[in-house]
């Protein structure tokens, strides 16, 4: 009883939008601030998964813009928060799509961000109450 | 990599992703997920079969 309503506090204290921002810079975070280990842990996965697939198929990592498809790209992609950051810094992905499976594995990045953005917001809802 | 292996894990990837975001119990999370499930990868194969048969 006592250890639940000290998750119960530890879930809703600090800062409102702690968890939206974490579950956005890493996939699953906001999840695990609020105690959801199990969900966190299959969202980051999925997300994960789905990131590094999309890298191992030689996806694009869109970095700069040229027409409005590409400007859709790129806030797909900024939607995997750090993971994206990381990319560009170790220079991971293709500037270029040259293999078959490229365009595959440049919606899969893409995907994923998008992904990443429907969890950070559901953590956001376990946060305010709106989602149990 | 097949296609059809990125379709699957596409499918599975999302899938799980919809579940656990649009549900609230773990039983009705499981239930969408399979259903998301079963729809990207049953409608990836109609798809397929319908450019197949327009491109004949």
């Amino acid at each position: 009883m006592a250890t639940e309503e000290n998750k119960n506090a530890a879930a809703t204290g600090g800062f409102l939008y702690l968890p939206l921002i974490a579950g956005w810079l890493v996939p699953g975070a906001g999840h695990f601030l609020l105690r959801k280990w199990g969900r966190g842990a299959l969202l980051a996965a999925s997300i994960l998964g789905m990131f590094v697939m999309g890298l191992a198929m030689h996806g694009k990592v869109y970095s700069n813009v040229h027409d409005m498809l590409d400007v859709l790209g790129l806030v797909g992609d900024l939607g995997n928060g750090l993971l994206f950051v990381a990319s560009r810094l170790l220079g991971l992905g293709a500037d270029q799509v040259q293999v078959t499976t490229g365009d595959y594995g440049t919606r899969f990045i893409v995907v994923a961000g998008l992904l990443n953005v429907i969890a950070a917001v559901d953590a956001h809802n376990l946060r305010t109450g709106r989602k149990q | 990599m097949t296609h059809f292996a990125a379709v699957v894990l596409f499918a599975l990837f999302a899938s799980i992703v919809f579940g656990i975001t649009q549900r609230n119990t773990p039983q009705r999370m499981l239930r969408y997920g399979i259903y998301c499930f079963l729809l990207f990868v049953g409608s990836a194969i109609v798809l397929s079969w319908i450019m197949y048969l327009i491109a004949r």
